[in-house]
Order: structure tokens, then sequence, then C-alpha cells
């Protein structure tokens, strides 16, 4: 019974989360279309949300690319098929790693980031200022917000991917002596246009899914210092699982639209 | 309900409101005419700010009216709210300054945000408006660097730059040395008689609300308990009104 009961609770507590991202994202497409867009905060949050993550994005990119290279080398490598390393790690850093990873990174530094100022803004009242002067939160907080996220994630990915390639050939060529040449040609080979749409489609998303449960969790933030910090620590847990989640519903149903290696 | 009368800036009708298990308002009415001060004073946690946040939707009601300019606002939404929020100004009792613009910054909002663009017509404004609050020479300081009583000057400098109709404060003048909060005494009057601003203002400083009040309304325990002018209040012989415009506690050592 209370097991039950829980179970029932749960369930309703993700629909009523759910419910809140909806009703937020509902709220910022009326903004897109009704209300002025503040380009100029546009352009600040982009040189915030996109400009300054790139270390980050880098940094993740090249080391998962040159450690996922290495690792296929010495798997493929007994079976004589270390020429298609390059192939493996260029597919899997533009379909999955690419995306994934970017998405967790900006999870963690955006996401928290976001909530913690815009939270900061709740309990201090100035959000309440904000709509005492006759202007909609959301006009001025979130949709800035969104759209720099949507225009910097996929460019966030593409770096990511492309760190990550020449990383893991890096490593593959030049420490563990697979000629570069074979390299290459597999990798072209077995590369993409649909791989590339997939990557920014799944960066996209991502970029929606963080910069939405970030602003959900700081504009709901409640009593104090203790609540920023939990809206911020919510912000990056549940950002970093539903991009978990939804990442694979995402493979399954964009496969259908850009098959895998054909 | 009726719609209220044409002079009639403000009229709260049966207002409540319950915030978990707490009866904050109990029926509230309240009418404040156009041009006309209103000072709310009562005990603290008696429900004033709570009543100020309704005034211009901060809050919804659990149940009643509150009509402004002949308009009843509770249940529109967010959007159909801010035009009335130009017109109704609030100065929040904590200043509620945007804590990553400059003074300057945060006066010039509300002009920005109406439209303005004009760089000449806002640094204008703004040297105004820092002038009546006598803040002029802070404009390029950060609100984390100036004390409280400069951060309800710049709050309310960030109000009345836009000329609202109505303007409401909650506890304009506390925490303010005796000379600042006369000289924001002098500047409600002074907004009222220039330019006819209706103002609302919770205070518990008494000195003030005798000077600036046309109509004096105690709240206690989510009712408005006494209503009229501040000449009634003070001659009023209720023990409860007595105690609380002498600050008597009760308590003897």
């Amino acid at each position: 019974m209370l097991f039950i009961r829980f179970l029932g609770s749960s369930f309703l507590s993700v629909f009523a989360y759910l419910g809140s991202l909806v009703s937020l994202a509902r709220e910022t497409a009326y903004s897109l279309a009704k209300a002025p867009v503040r380009w100029r905060l546009v352009l600040r949050q982009i040189l915030e949300v996109g400009y300054r993550s790139q270390l980050v994005v880098l940094v993740t990119g090249a080391f998962t690319g040159a450690v996922f290279g290495a690792q296929t080398y010495f798997q493929f490598h007994r079976i004589s098929m270390e020429t298609a390393v390059g192939a493996v790690v260029s597919v899997s850093m533009f379909r999955e790693l690419g995306p994934v990873l970017t998405g967790l990174m900006v999870a963690g530094r955006v996401g928290a980031a976001m909530s913690a100022e815009i939270g900061t803004m709740k309990v201090t009242e100035q959000i309440d200022a904000l709509r005492a002067l006759g202007v909609h939160p959301v006009d001025y907080l979130v949709v800035p917000r969104v759209l720099a996220m949507v225009v910097s994630m996929p460019l966030l990915v593409a770096e990511c991917v492309g760190i990550g390639i020449l990383a893991g050939m890096f490593v593959v060529v030049h420490l563990l002596d697979v000629p570069q040449v074979y390299y290459v040609d597999y990798m072209v080979k077995f590369t993409g246009a649909r791989d590339i749409k997939m990557a920014l489609t799944k960066g996209f998303v991502f970029g929606l899914i963080v910069v939405l449960i970030a602003c959900r969790e700081g504009l709901q933030a409640r009593e104090g210092a203790v609540g920023v910090g939990r809206a911020t620590t919510e912000s990056v847990v549940i950002g970093s699982l539903v991009i978990l989640i939804v990442n694979f519903f995402l493979t399954m149903v964009l496969n259908i639209f850009y098959p895998a290696g054909v | 309900m009726p719609k209220p009368a044409d002079h009639i800036m403000i009229s709260v009708q049966g207002l409540t409101k319950q915030i978990g298990s707490q009866q904050i308002l109990r029926g509230v009415n309240l009418e404040v005419a156009t041009g006309e001060t209103l000072v709310i004073i009562g005990r603290s946690g008696g429900g004033k700010s709570v009543l100020l946040k309704h005034l211009i939707g901060l809050m919804t009601p659990t149940s009643g009216e509150v009509w402004i300019e002949g308009k009843q606002i509770v249940g529109l939404t967010e959007r159909e709210l801010l035009p009335i929020r130009k017109r109704v100004g609030m100065m929040f009792q904590s200043g509620a300054l945007f804590d990553s613009m400059t003074v300057e910054e945060n006066v010039a909002f509300p002009l920005r945000e109406s439209g303005e663009r004009d760089p000449k017509v806002i640094a204008q404004k703004v040297a105004e408006a820092l002038d009546v609050v006598e803040l002029t020479g802070h404009e390029k300081k950060m609100p984390v660097n100036i004390s409280g009583g400069m951060k309800k000057r710049v709050a309310l400098a960030r109000v009345i730059v836009n000329r609202p109709a109505c303007i409401l404060y909650d506890e304009p003048t506390a925490g303010l040395d005796p000379i600042v909060s006369d000289s924001i005494d002098h500047l409600i009057r002074r907004l009222q008689k220039r330019f006819g601003v209706t103002s609302i203002v919770v205070t518990h400083d008494m000195k003030s609300a005798a000077y600036i009040a046309d109509k004096i309304a105690y709240i206690h325990e989510g009712l408005i308990y006494f209503y009229g002018c501040p000449d009634e209040l003070f001659a009023s012989k209720d023990p409860m009104i007595r105690d609380f415009v002498n600050g008597h506690s009760g308590e003897t050592d």
C-alpha cells in the first residue's frame, strides 16, 4: 500500500514538473511571437553561455575523443581492424558523445549559473520588482536565455565533435601508428551529412532542455540562500538526467530520419 | 460587486488571503480617491505588505476584488496586468534594486523598458530623479556598495522616474536617519501636490504618518480596525490604537 502510494505520488510530481516546464515553454513561445526581443540581452547571454563555455566543452571533447580512439584501437588491433577506428570514433562523436557530453557540461556550467542568478533575483524580490515595473519576467529573463542557448548549443556541439575527432586521430595515428591515409579514408566514407544533422538536432534539443529547466528552477526558488542552492542543484541534476533519458528516445526517433551508416 | 465611482483610484472589496493554514487578510474593504494619500499602519505581521502586493497583482487573493481606475484586476493574467503596473508603481521595503546594474542603470530601467531610446532624454530624466532623492554623484555605484537608506532612495527614484499615477510605498522611511526620512515625507507630499500622485504608504513611523496622510487605516489581524483622518486617529480613545500611536507595549520592569 505504502509502495503504491509512493509510486503514485512520484508519478504525479513528475507530471506536475512536466506541466510547469510546458507552461514555461508556452509562455516563452507566446513572448517570442508577441513581445519585442531584447537583442542586447541575447548577445550578452550568447557571450556568457556560448563563448565562455568553449574551454570546458573543448577539453571534454578532446580528451573523450582521445581516450575513445585509444580504447577502440586496443580492441580493434586484436582483430587487425585498426584502420576502422576513425570511422567508429567519428560516427560515435557525432551521433552520441558530442551532443550528450556537451549537453552535460553545459547543464553543469550554464544551467547552474542561470538557476543561481534567477533564483537569487527571485528571493531578493528583484523578480517582483521587474513585475511591478510592468516587465514580464519571461520576456526579460527567459527569452534571451532561450535564444542564446539554441544558437550556442549546436555550435558548441560542433566544436566538441570536431576536436574529439581530431584528438582521436592524433592519438591513433601519431601515438599508435595507424596509417593516416586509411584512417581518414574510412572515417570520411562512414561519416555523412546525416550524422552532422543528428548532432546539431540533438544539440538544439539539449540546449532547450537545459535552459528551460534552469529558468524554471530559478523562477520557482524559495526561501533564501538554501532555496537558491536547492534550485541550482536540481537544475544540474534534473537537467543532466533528462538529457540522458531524452537522448535515448531521440536516438531511436532520429535514426528513422537519419539512419546510421547507410 | 459594483464598479467603484470614477474618482476612486483603488478600491478593495472583501479581500481575503490565506497562505498555507494562516489567514493573513480576513475581508479588507478600502477605497483610495485619486490624488489622496492613504497611510496604512498596524503591527508587524498584520498583513500590510501582503495587502500592498495585492494592489498591483503581485499576489492573488483567496477571494475578493481589487479595482484600479475602474478595472477589476483579480483574475487578469500576468501579461494583462503589465499596462496597469505602468500606472501604479511600487517601492519595495528592501528596495529590490537590480544588483547587476549600477544606480544609474536601475533608475533608467523603467524608461528603457517603456521604449525611450534617446540617451540624452534618459540621462536627463535619471539626473532629475536622482536629484529629487538627493543622490546626485552616486550614479556609477553598484547597489551592494551603497547603504540601506541609499538603496531605498534609489528604489524611490526608479519608481518616480516614469511618473506613475499612483505609488505604493512599503515602509519608505524604515531604517533611514531622521533627516532623510523627513525629506522623503516631503517628497511624497510634493509628488501629491505637484503631480496629483495617489499614494498608499505602509509605515510604522507615526510622525511621518501624521505629516503625509489624508486618511489613515489601521490594520489589525487582517481587518481594517480603524479608518479615518489623522486627527481622528490621534484623538481616538481606543486603547489598542492609543498603545500603537504612543508605542506602549504594556510591559513594565
